[in-house]
């Protein structure tokens, strides 16, 4: 009986140790594992910023190429004079007016989906937004150089192309990133308030303006953040309107130019090392640093979220 | 230890990526190694073209005839578009066996670079410009197409057309086809671009463009004209034909070369004489709409000059 006893607290012990040794090697796969892929990309990540630096800075270490006259030049000539700040002011403008457009357009779509019609509108309307993320850049270019251009052209006058023709098109882009990131911001909302508000006799808009908003505002502008970031970094849809002359344009119908669309309009077409391309991977950087930018302004938002 | 992980992380990966790039070009300017295997390759293996996207389609469909004749059916040939420079680069640095390109070499590359080059010109291509139909003109001469080209004229009504404001369709300023038409139709080389003008990056979008907007004018390759949503204006009296190229009456063609670095290996070369026989000479190049360059009764070197044969 004891003899029994004892073999059982034995086998027992065997059992508990394969146990803990088996729990103990899992962990350490899964430590490994994932120590390898959060190096991985820290490498390739790395390495891409590396690479566009080095390549961005030789024009102004290598070809001698002024960092003012770059950042305040008005005249592109390639292999005479390399001033961006034509293609810099589109790239804001484009991205400025299209934040503009689709911002409350979003908020609108993500207030109906969240406090006004909860069930069934975020069954409608979410699918139909989301829809919107998966039409390639291409096709949206498309559409605006077919139906967007020549109405602007017609009705409202110049050629059509131009800074209005790029955020109309880039505003559609933007609304899906925007409006799901303002729907789960509102419908993450602390518990309690809104009910508090609509006890103290509030109406649905009273509550919605002056305590929903305000209280969810540093994540709602986060969603507005991401989305000029993605119209910052769009390249394909906006060449195809903007029309891609290299000036400062005189109206909003008037062929003007970004960073993004310069890149790919001559990246193909100019020889690795030379001046012109190099010009092209500055451009590049200087798209990367307002990346940047944009990553900062989400954290430090996210930051106040947390208050 | 626990908080100490992520910077342990952090620094490793940032000595790693620095070791990676570490400075040496070759890898840096390898992306995705689309580089072909070195050493000696028999009549197997594959031959990678890179470059223009106004040569693809015939370099393309020459390849895939080439592959199925009987000597060659163990190679296999690849063609890959990117742009003129991108073809130059590529094929100088090693990554590719042919770069395709619609300028010569000289233009887009150092000296010493494109010294190294081997140039096999395959086809010509003419690029006539091109009007929306409403514009009433049907001939412009030299010295009108530079005024409009340089913006000294702005409205069709100046040139005896239309009261309608002229827009300029452009290719970007590193654009082959770009480059060949203001050195051989308007004389000039590097003209900057005028404030309004459209630039797109292909000649299908510009040819949409031209057919859309009214007053617009471009210019295009031969193969893009054939229906009548635009219009192709005489130069000083002279219509963009195949034979007026080929007699040299019409000065706007450019050759289409396929470089190689140095003598080209025993199956590229292969290639390039199948490429410049009368079966695709005759066939695919007439029928894509290129110039056969065997049909040719002048020649002109790097430096513009023009012979008679």
């Amino acid at each position: 009986m004891g003899q029994m006893g004892k073999d059982a607290a034995l086998n027992q012990g065997v059992k508990n140790r394969k146990r803990r040794e088996k729990h103990y090697w899992e962990d350490w796969i899964g430590r490994i594992y994932t120590s390898i892929c959060v190096v991985v990309l820290l490498v390739v990540i790395v390495s891409i910023v590396f690479f566009v630096s080095s390549k961005g800075l030789a024009t102004f270490l290598e070809n001698g190429v002024r960092l003012r006259e770059f950042f305040t030049g008005t005249r592109w000539s390639p292999d005479e004079s390399f001033g961006a700040l034509p293609f810099i002011t589109g790239s804001f403008a484009v991205t400025l007016l299209a934040a503009l457009i689709a911002g409350p357009l979003s908020l609108c779509a993500a207030l109906f989906m969240t406090e006004i019609l909860p069930g069934r509108g975020k069954r409608i309307l979410q699918p139909a937004v989301e829809l919107l993320s998966g039409i390639p850049s291409v096709v949206y270019g498309f559409i605006g150089l077919t139906v967007i251009v020549p109405f602007i052209r017609d009705y409202i006058g110049g050629q059509g192309f131009g800074i209005l023709a790029g955020c109309l098109v880039l505003s559609v882009m933007i609304l899906p990133t925007i409006t799901s990131i303002m729907a789960d911001a509102l419908a993450s909302l602390r518990g309690g308030l809104r009910e508090s508000s609509l006890a103290l006799g509030a109406t649905r808009w009273q509550t919605i303006y002056r305590v929903v908003i305000p209280t969810v505002l540093p994540a709602l502008l986060t969603g507005i953040v991401l989305g000029m970031a993605r119209a910052f970094g769009e390249a394909l849809a906006v060449q195809m309107v903007i029309g891609n002359a290299p000036h400062i344009p005189s109206s909003l119908t008037e062929s003007a130019a970004t960073l993004t669309s310069t890149i790919t309009l001559s990246m193909g077409n100019t020889a690795m090392g030379s001046v012109h391309n190099n010009a092209l991977w500055s451009m590049a950087l200087v798209l990367l640093a307002m990346t940047f930018v944009f990553v900062i302004l989400v954290r430090l938002l996210e930051r106040r979220n947390r208050i | 230890m626990k908080k100490k992980l992520p910077w342990t992380l952090m620094l490793g990966s940032l000595l790693l990526s620095l070791a990676a790039c570490g400075g040496s070009d070759e890898a840096a300017n390898d992306p995705g190694g689309a580089g072909s295997e070195a050493g000696e390759r028999k009549l197997s293996g594959s031959i990678l073209a890179v470059g223009s996207t106004a040569m693809q389609p015939l370099v393309d469909q020459a390849g895939q005839t080439f592959m199925t004749q009987a000597p060659y059916q163990e190679l296999t040939v690849q063609v890959q578009g990117g742009g003129s420079g991108t073809g130059l680069t590529q094929v100088s640095e090693g990554q590719a066996d042919i770069g395709n390109s619609d300028v010569f070499g000289e233009e887009k590359l150092e000296a010493a670079q494109a010294a190294e080059l081997v140039d096999h010109q395959v086809a010509v291509v003419a690029i006539t410009a091109v009007v929306n139909p409403a514009v009433t003109i049907d001939d412009l001469s030299k010295e009108q197409m530079v005024d409009i080209f340089t913006g000294a004229v702005k409205n069709w009504k100046e040139l005896g057309g239309e009261d309608q404001e002229i827009v300029i369709v452009n290719r970007p300023a590193s654009s082959g086809t770009r480059a060949t038409f203001e050195t051989f139709a308007l004389g000039q080389s590097k003209l900057p671009d005028l404030q309004g003008s459209i630039q797109e990056d292909s000649s299908g979008t510009v040819k949409k463009l031209v057919a859309e907007t009214p007053g617009a004018i471009g210019y295009l390759a031969l193969s893009y004209l054939g229906d009548d949503s635009i219009k192709p204006v005489n130069y000083d009296g002279v219509q963009a034909t195949v034979e007026n190229v080929q007699n040299g009456s019409y000065p706007v063609w450019a050759y289409q070369h396929m470089y190689t670095k140095g003598e080209p290996s025993e199956a590229v070369q292969a290639f390039l004489d199948y490429m410049v026989s009368p079966e695709v000479q005759e066939g695919d190049v007439v029928e894509l709409g290129y110039i056969p360059v065997s049909g040719m009764q002048v020649t002109r070197d790097a430096a513009g000059n023009v012979s008679k044969n």
